[in-house]
């Protein structure tokens, strides 16, 4: 009888063609069967997880070749009558009477050899958990420290490093980055952020790269740049090229200042402009700085560009007219921009209750803003404030 | 067998208290300490890999093995916690009674099945004790400093005595309504005994009311309050200063509502910023739980008393 069977391609990829069998032969079973005299190894009736069956041998017997399909349901142990054809009429089927494959049978090798067994690896799933013991690929990459979970949560990321081939794709590019000079350490790290950095032409990559050398980036600054902005080679070199003329432009630097800048912020390079140009504007509007001290800030603290305008806005407004710092001290210690708004504020009150709270160079007892803002808790309560850090956290209390 | 990470999961069970900073919307509070106590859980080690036989191909095969298949134990990578994602990847953390942006003070919250004992909260009567700093002179929109000012005011004519009187006005008032929604005829035996025991008070919905008002501190144009109220929000609150003002026949508003007391949580317990981590919030909660289970023996210790006194006047 010549039946389709349902073909499960054992491929690596998330989603597996499944071709559903038009007519399905199940198993009959004799009331009585003879054990063979020959040598008998016993089969189990579903694989143990994970174990390749090409190694357990099979037993031989006397019955009928039959074909176990071990995804029907089994309840007990009843006889099953045998169908031919779907298609034909007058055929009953009682599925009461299908017996449930005994773990210790003997079955025959020509049955053994066309016995129909579910694939290990589910045809598709939510999770790479089905899929990194039986892929290369996913093997390796959890080798490297990339973070699989994380990228499956992203659409397609999952499926596209299933069909990923390690020796073609991912190797090359691996190999491509640590040539640039990024660390072994760093490398999961990069895939975990940026996945599509391994479907990137190479030649494209090694093109970007040159770019960046030929800007007068040093080799050591590229490779921090890529470790750091993983997103950095995805884009193209005339998109580099924008926003390296853009920034030069607009803050008015010099190429040194510039590449200083991007070197030590380099997701600069991958963001929008529009959220950097707004920045720009509130530094200049509503901050009231100049041009050459936005420049002096930007040197200072590239995340200034980047940074939530409405906490900055908050934290200068506090700094300038609760603590009464002008424009030129701020300019001069331009890391207090960049601080958590709470801290800034119970630190000023602390030393205002302690009546410690001199912002003028020109008096005595002066404390600079980056002696307020940098030291942490304990060094700032001993050294600035001259208190414990148990009366810091009661004042804290008091607010 | 457990991880480090599932048995610190299991003690994190209870109730604590942290002090909340003013400007800090409520909400990011919970998000903050929820998020810390994942990352303090994630830092943990975690359970050491399952292995499995596997059959793998080696580059040179022998006899023995004829498909150049040997078997080695690896470990299984679909549990590694780069597959699986962290082992906890959220921790219920609730907040008792809520604080608004502008106030800050000591805030309940509940862990695990501390959330349950947050709902009993709500129901009961117990009281939460308030700082209030107003300034006379201006009237905000929303009673607050942060709103816009609509009217201004003198304010020499206020003496300690006058401010004295006015509290004392609103005390009575309050008093009256804390009456009035005990929902106990106060001609009645029992409303005698519930006053005495100190228990006579609103059951159930109320407005906001004041069980206890007094100024801890007077110099115009600045003056604290002390509360111990129910059922109320910081704004009834900011609207208690402005009204003192109007009474006043000035004008105030409020520039902090700090929460100093929330039923048995005190300022004392609460957790400061630099405290939120799961090493400071594990000893709160055993400090709760201690607390807690000596209440309840001392509970039932006066129980116990009362029904040997109640049976000896029983007797006589």
């Amino acid at each position: 009888m010549s039946t389709k069977m349902a073909v499960f391609c054992v491929r690596r990829t998330l989603l597996l063609p499944f071709k559903s069998c038009t007519q399905v032969r199940l198993c009959c079973t004799f009331p009585t069967r003879l054990p063979s005299p020959s040598c008998t190894t016993w089969t189990t009736s579903r694989p143990p997880p994970g174990h390749i069956l090409t190694q357990q041998s099979r037993s031989y017997s006397d019955v009928t070749a039959r074909h176990q399909v071990d995804y029907l349901p089994t309840t007990d142990a009843h006889q099953l009558t045998l169908i031919e054809d779907a298609g034909q009429p007058n055929t009953s089927l009682d599925l009461d009477a299908w017996s449930a494959p005994r773990a210790l049978e003997e079955i025959s090798e020509e049955e053994a050899a066309t016995m129909l067994l579910p694939p290990a690896i589910p045809p598709a799933s939510a999770s790479l958990q089905d899929y990194v013991d039986h892929s290369e690929t996913l093997t390796k990459l959890v080798q490297l420290g990339v973070h699989l979970w994380r990228l499956q949560q992203r659409p397609h990321v999952g499926s596209m490093l299933l069909r990923l081939d390690f020796h073609s794709h991912v190797a090359p590019r691996l190999l491509f980055l640590k040539e640039t000079g990024v660390e072994d350490s760093r490398l999961g790290h990069v895939v975990s952020l940026n996945p599509f950095i391994l479907t990137e032409d190479l030649d494209k990559l090694r093109a970007r790269v040159h770019y960046l050398r030929s800007k007068k980036f040093p080799a050591e600054e590229v490779a921090s740049m890529v470790s750091r902005a993983p997103y950095l080679l995805n884009f193209s070199v005339e998109r580099l090229d924008n926003r390296l003329g853009f920034y030069q432009q607009h803050l008015g630097l010099s190429a040194a200042h510039t590449r200083q800048i991007l070197a030590r912020l380099p997701r600069l390079l991958c963001g929008s402009l529009e959220p950097v140009k707004e920045n720009l504007k509130v530094c200049e509007l509503e901050l009231g700085f100049k041009t050459k001290e936005i420049q002096h800030i930007v040197l200072v603290v590239p995340k200034v560009l980047t940074a939530n305008k409405r906490k900055l806005t908050q934290i200068f407004h506090f700094v300038h007219n609760t603590m009464k710092v002008p424009h030129h001290l701020i300019v001069k210690f331009p890391q207090v921009l960049n601080s958590k708004f709470l801290r800034v504020r119970e630190r000023h009150l602390f030393l205002q209750y302690l009546g410690k709270d001199q912002y003028d160079p020109a008096q005595a007892n002066y404390v600079s803003l980056q002696r307020l803002v940098s030291p942490p808790d304990q060094v700032f309560c001993t050294e600035v404030a001259q208190a414990t850090l148990g009366d810091f956290g009661l004042f804290q209390k008091t607010l | 067998m457990a991880s480090p990470a599932a048995r610190m999961f299991r003690r994190l069970e209870g109730l604590f208290c942290v002090y909340k900073p003013p400007g800090i919307p409520w909400k990011v509070v919970r998000d903050t300490i929820e998020t810390k106590l994942l990352k303090g859980l994630d830092a943990l080690p975690p359970l050491p890999l399952p292995e499995q036989i596997r059959f793998l191909a080696q580059p040179c095969s022998n006899a023995l093995t004829p498909k150049g298949l040997s078997a080695s134990s690896v470990p299984v990578l679909s549990k590694h916690p780069l597959v699986t994602g962290s082992e906890f990847k959220r921790i219920s953390v609730g907040v008792g009674h809520r604080l608004d942006t502008l106030s800050s003070g000591v805030m309940v919250l509940g862990v695990g099945n501390g959330n349950k004992v947050l709902n009993g909260l709500h129901s009961l009567q117990v009281t939460r004790d308030y700082t209030l700093e107003g300034e006379f002179g201006s009237a905000t929109d929303d009673f607050s400093h942060t709103g816009r000012i609509v009217e201004r005011s003198t304010y020499d004519h206020i003496t300690q005595d006058k401010l004295d009187r006015v509290l004392a006005m609103l005390q009575g008032a309050n008093q009256k309504a804390l009456l009035t929604y005990a929902n106990v005829d106060m001609r009645s035996q029992e409303a005698y005994e519930m006053a005495v025991q100190g228990i006579l008070g609103p059951d159930g919905k109320s407005p906001p009311i004041l069980k206890g008002l007094r100024c801890i501190r007077f110099q115009p144009p600045n003056f604290t309050l002390e509360v111990q109220c129910l059922n109320e929000t910081q704004k009834y609150l900011r609207k208690v200063v402005h009204e003192i003002g109007l009474e006043l026949r000035s004008t105030a508003f409020c520039k902090g509502v700090r929460r100093t007391r929330d039923g048995t949580f005190t300022l004392q317990d609460a957790l400061t910023r630099d405290r939120w981590k799961p090493a400071d919030v594990l000893s709160a909660i055993r400090q709760y739980h201690a607390g807690h289970r000596q209440g309840k023996q001392e509970y039932k210790s006066q129980e116990q008393q009362d029904a040997t006194t109640r049976e000896e006047l029983q007797s006589r």
